[in-house]
């Protein structure tokens, strides 16, 4: 936020390198990663399992912090945060979808929608109306008091974008969405990620399933630590 | 201003949310929580029940030692073998101080009762006329001492109502003659039953014959008194009194070291009071040991819990939880789990110093200073014990913990 030319810009990556300490050695999981997306893009991640891709994902949903390079979210330089500060970036900036659903198994469809606005601290009316909202949205206004265990994969995932979009985050982050779910509920989902891109949400998907990734409109591969734009969509 | 106050609001309903999510938490594992608080519950019943009931305790020896000497003051006479004790005149000027309205001489005789032809040996206590005047009820019929009857040596006597049951069944003993080391007594008046009055009876049970205590002293021989008891104005009053009496009695002693000693009621009861708070103090102290063991427990417990909630944790960071709130969430949940024990601790322990007053039939009442102490030491024992695990919970990184799922 000090640098004036920031102020427009949307998301960038430049020259992120992560390493961690490997006993003696140092093991650099990311070699320099630039990237660039508009608001309402479709991006997807393609990678195998030990490429740098989750690395990838920490560092852009801040979770983690790059060990050199520029991240700029939303005008903000993520970099030098403290975990306070990233946890407010979290909660105003992302919204989160994991492989596995993971809604709270005490609470029903609806606290789970609430529970990101209950931690930025929403009056509960707002709260209230906003995941009722949210929950009819992706299809489940009739199962809004149900708990996890009365709720299949696929509804589970559908609570969690419920979940993920109900803070109006800047930026979709979903992490192997469909990895738990079977081909039919899979499609589902993805047709919500369709119809979410197409009203204006802006979604980075990263994914080791090239069947997944090819929903996207834009697709780059991550491959030991680099990125290179994909061909398929390029252009 | 605006923008803290609703900064403040939003703490507020994220406060009433985690309040409401460590219920659930605590209710979920409904078992495993009643465990938990066991420790605490213990504790706080333990450390309850002992200051309740002690402080029962100490209060009706406390009430029992007021009422048996309200207002009086006891002088001892050890006296030099110049002066062996307190003369009619010393008596009379030590019944002049301010502050004191009346004294009483005590003279403790054991004597063989004759009536008719039964013979027993009594105790027999040697007052004069105004030691009945401060019980009036004790005389249930007849008369009290007079001063004629101190002056003149006379030889009347009051009896008890069990010396009347044993050596006047069947006849009215007012006007009869009894034989107190074969010299004739009339007696006069008759105590009522229930004549436990004074703290020198408490051990030796009521004298059952009373005589003019000048007639006693003739009697047995001796020439002045060594016990006298002073009745004053006030308790409050017991310093000054103490005070004027040395100023009376060390020129009589000629300022002799340990000639006599001054008691009085409210002394002793405020020394018994003090040796009952010490050990209720003592006792509850060893009792708390028991709230420490709890406190670790809680905290055992705490730990598992952010072990098994790590995902959840997690999870709560990824959708913007700050590490504050995370160790909020868990500190309510150790401090409600806690403050639960407490709670319940305190009802058993009230319970339980109830009926232990009961069985003793000691008055039982509630000491809110108990009840403060036991809900403030479980409110600390839960923040303190809590504090670590919902630290070390605040402090757990999300990637380690999503990487679980």
């Amino acid at each position: 936020m000090t640098n004036m030319d920031n102020s427009n810009v949307f998301f960038r990556m430049t020259d992120i390198i992560k390493q961690y300490p490997m006993g003696e050695e140092v093991s650099t999981v990311l070699k320099g990663i630039n990237l660039s997306i508009e608001e309402g893009e479709y991006l997807s991640v393609l990678g195998p399992s030990g490429s740098g891709k989750s690395t990838l994902m920490n560092i852009i949903g801040c979770l983690d912090l790059a060990t050199s390079g520029e991240y700029i979210l939303h005008g903000q330089r993520v970099n030098d945060l403290d975990e306070k500060e990233l946890s407010r970036i979290r909660s105003r900036e992302i919204g989160f979808i994991f492989q596995n659903s993971q809604m709270l198994p005490l609470l029903d469809a609806q606290k789970n929608v609430e529970l990101p606005l209950i931690y930025a601290g929403v009056r509960p009316k707002e709260r209230r109306e906003r995941a009722a909202e949210m929950l009819q949205h992706v299809g489940l206004g009739d199962r809004m008091h149900h708990y996890p265990n009365q709720l299949s994969g696929g509804q589970q995932q559908r609570v969690a974008i419920a979940r993920a979009l109900v803070t109006r985050p800047t930026l979709l982050l979903a992490d192997e969405p469909t990895g738990a779910l079977d081909q039919k509920m899979g499609r589902q989902i993805m047709e919500l990620f369709q119809q979410l891109s197409d009203g204006g949400h802006t979604i980075i998907m990263i994914t080791h399933d090239l069947n997944i990734a090819k929903h996207a409109r834009r697709v780059v591969h991550i491959i030991d630590g680099e990125l290179t734009e994909g061909e398929a969509m390029q252009a | 201003m605006k923008k803290f106050f609703s900064r403040f609001q939003g703490s507020f309903y994220m406060f009433v949310e985690s309040v409401r999510m460590s219920v659930n938490n605590i209710m979920q594992n409904k078992l495993r929580s009643f465990l938990t608080i066991l420790g605490i519950l213990i504790g706080v019943a333990a450390v309850i029940a002992l200051i309740t009931t002690i402080s029962g305790v100490s209060n009706s020896i406390s009430d029992s030692f007021t009422s048996m000497g309200a207002g009086t003051m006891t002088l001892t006479i050890t006296g030099t073998e110049l002066k062996t004790g307190l003369e009619e005149e010393d008596m009379q000027a030590i019944a002049a101080l301010d502050h004191v309205e009346g004294v009483c001489p005590s003279i403790t005789l054991t004597s063989t009762i004759t009536v008719g032809d039964v013979s027993d040996s009594y105790t027999v206590s040697g007052k004069n006329d105004y030691f009945f005047v401060q019980t009036p009820d004790a005389v249930e019929r007849g008369r009290n001492f007079s001063r004629i009857d101190t002056d003149s040596q006379n030889r009347v006597c009051l009896i008890s109502a069990g010396l009347v049951n044993s050596h006047f069944y069947g006849v009215d003993p007012l006007g009869r003659t009894l034989y107190l080391d074969n010299r004739d007594f009339t007696v006069v008046g008759v105590l009522s039953e229930d004549d436990d009055l004074s703290l020198s009876t408490l051990f030796t049970g009521a004298p059952d014959v009373y005589i003019p205590y000048s007639t006693a002293l003739k009697l047995s021989g001796l020439t002045s008194v060594n016990s006298l008891t002073l009745y004053i104005d006030d308790i409050e009053s017991a310093d000054i009194v103490e005070a004027e009496l040395e100023v009376l009695l060390d020129p009589l002693f000629n300022y002799e070291d340990d000639v006599y000693s001054i008691n009085s009621m409210e002394s002793i009861g405020d020394t018994m009071e003090e040796m009952m708070g010490m050990m209720s103090m003592l006792l509850a102290g060893i009792a708390s040991i028991a709230l420490v063991v709890g406190g670790i427990g809680i905290m055992n417990m705490m730990l598992t819990s952010v072990t098994e909630r790590t995902v959840e944790i997690g999870l709560k960071k990824a959708i913007g939880a700050e590490p504050g709130q995370i160790q909020l969430q868990f500190l309510i949940e150790s401090f409600l789990l806690s403050i639960a024990g407490g709670i319940a601790g305190i009802i058993l322990g009230l319970i339980l110093s109830a009926t232990l007053c009961n069985i003793m039939s000691i008055k039982f009442t509630i000491s809110y200073g108990a009840i403060a102490l036991g809900v403030g030491f479980s409110a600390a024992v839960g923040i303190i014990f809590g504090w670590s695990p919902a630290r070390k919970a605040s402090r757990l990184s999300p990637i380690d913990a999503l990487r679980r799922m």
